[in-house]
């Protein structure tokens, strides 16, 4: 009984998968994407930065780097306060 | 943890400058190539890791120390905080040295084009502080757990 269920619940799944794969876009043509357009026509001449990735990792989204140092400095902090009984 | 064999020592001895010298390149150069802060940080750690697994003793070199490290991992996370609020006569993270002249300030060729390092308004700055946290937290972390690996064994032999 059990496997019966999981098969059939294992065959819709998959057949989820295997239409939406007939229904993605081709190789190459993304769908709509307005922001991007608008990353790579401005961001050279609004930051000054070269580099499209970084000016959009530390401008446009600053804040989310901001949160992923300090998850960074946190992950620190408790490899330190794990390690605190053992003497130098 | 145990010295490796003198082969590994040799060339740990050649390479780990130039690991080094390399992911001070990344950091320094986020805005104009591929790379930035944290990528750049991770190369220096691993030539830290390289260092501590092929020497064993933890004071091979006398500038691994974690209170340098845990120092520049705080003043690495300040100045980034820093660098945030100072631009927030407009917003929050606003790249207020962009296109200004001053520090950073050139303004960018439009187009394809190596590029200039004096360009980049605030994401030089904030590439060294993120570089300089990422680096530094990857040498308290590991010189910490090697220290708790040799406080192990030594007590499991006693």
């Amino acid at each position: 009984m059990k496997k019966i269920i999981f098969g059939i619940a294992f065959i819709i799944f998959f057949s989820f998968l295997i239409v939406s794969a007939i229904n993605m876009r081709t190789f190459g043509e993304p769908t709509i994407s307005e922001m991007d357009d608008y990353f790579i026509e401005n961001a050279q001449s609004e930051t000054g930065a070269n580099n499209v990735v970084t000016s959009i990792v530390f401008d446009y989204r600053g804040f989310d780097t901001l949160g992923e140092a300090t998850v960074l400095f946190t992950a620190v902090v408790g490899v330190v306060a794990l390690f605190r009984g053992v003497k130098k | 943890m145990k010295e490796m064999s003198r082969i590994v020592k040799t060339v740990t001895n050649f390479v780990y400058g130039f690991i080094i010298i390399f992911g001070f390149y990344i950091i320094a150069h986020g805005h104009l190539t591929p790379g930035g802060g944290f990528q750049g940080g991770a190369v220096v750690g691993s030539a830290f890791a390289l260092l501590l697994v092929s020497y064993g003793s933890l004071n091979s070199k006398k500038f691994l120390k974690e209170d340098i490290f845990s120092l520049f991992e705080g003043f690495g996370l300040i100045l980034f905080i820093v660098l945030g609020f100072s631009g927030l006569g407009i917003t929050f993270f606003y790249n207020f040295l962009a296109n200004s002249g001053g520090w950073f300030g050139d303004t960018a060729v439009i187009g394809v084009n190596p590029g200039d390092m004096n360009t980049g308004g605030v994401i030089p700055l904030m590439n060294i502080a993120v570089g300089l946290e990422v680096l530094s937290a990857f040498g308290v972390i590991v010189l910490t757990m090697a220290r708790g690996a040799e406080f192990t064994k030594k007590k499991e032999k006693s």
